[in-house]
């Protein structure tokens, strides 16, 4: 099992948006597949996943505002 | 870098372009591409937007688009910049990458004798009190896409349907506005390819232009 965390972005950015899930949980995930995406004031970008595995559960919902380390989801 | 001018484009053909150049430049399979355009008159809102932020359309369509930021208006005599551009190594930073897109802008209004500045803790490029240039990316696979809208010869009237940015009070300006006289779009189109050469990507960063 392993979370998947909100990697550091920038210097001095500290959290970002979720705008949306590429995957449900209970999807597989292949390393390298990109997730999420999130948004900040004026960037969006999307996250990849490092690992392959099952999404087990999304921490983190659309809309919700997550810090630099904050689990996003935890993969299995 | 290689280069694309799109002409007058719609907004949706334009984004199709700049996807599969992304996923070329994501490839390895084309080096940095930097797409140019003028857009068919539209409203878009970014990933923080909401359209509480537009007052009234007067028949502009509106699009939802995946670019950070909140609302912004698109139409002809507004020069958009679209750096399809991989980002590796140091130049990993989404914000840096902004602040590149800013000094692009700073450097292309010194061209024309205008002295152009940052905010703090607002994004674009400013000119005093107005905003002359947007700017709004999104990211996949560490390469970017969106860009930076700068107005040249734009009607300035669209903006007043809408909160740019979400922010409240933006005043928005062109450089026909500032300079009293109407600019060449096609010698602009070549300023701006000029000052994406010029300004380093990171200054001290090791990466591919």
């Amino acid at each position: 099992m392993a979370e998947l965390k909100l990697p550091e972005l920038a210097e001095g950015i500290n959290e970002a948006v979720v705008s949306f899930w590429h995957f449900k949980e209970g999807d597989n995930i292949k390393e390298g597949d990109e997730i999420v995406e999130m948004a900040t004031d004026k960037a969006a970008f999307n996250v990849p996943c490092k690992i392959s595995g099952v999404l087990k559960k999304i921490a983190a919902h659309e809309g919700d505002t997550v810090k630099v380390g904050q689990t996003l989801a935890i993969i299995e | 870098m290689r280069y694309i001018d799109l002409g007058l484009s719609d907004y949706k053909e334009a984004y199709k372009t700049q996807c599969e150049v992304r996923s070329k430049v994501a490839e390895g399979a084309c080096e940095n591409t930097l797409i140019i355009t003028e857009h068919k008159s539209v409203i878009t809102i970014g990933r923080i937007g909401s359209e509480k932020n537009i007052f009234k359309t007067e028949g502009i369509e509106v699009l939802n688009v995946d670019r950070g930021g909140d609302v912004t208006y698109h139409g002809p005599g507004q020069l958009v910049a679209y750096p399809i551009f991989k980002l590796e190594n140091e130049a990993r930073d989404i914000h840096g990458f902004l602040r590149f897109l800013e000094e692009v802008g700073i450097s292309f209004l010194s061209k024309y004798g205008v002295r152009a500045e940052t905010r703090p803790g607002m994004r674009g490029v400013w000119v005093r009190d107005s905003k002359i240039a947007s700017i709004g990316i999104g990211v996949k696979k560490w390469v970017t896409y969106h860009g930076m809208a700068i107005n040249i010869n734009t009607d300035l009237k669209p903006f007043s349907f809408i909160k740019p940015c979400g922010i409240d009070g933006v005043k928005v300006t062109s450089l026909e506005n500032l300079l009293k006289e109407r600019l060449d779009i096609e010698d602009a189109k070549r300023k701006i390819r000029e000052s994406f050469e010029e300004v380093p990507l990171l200054a001290e960063a090791v990466c591919k232009r």
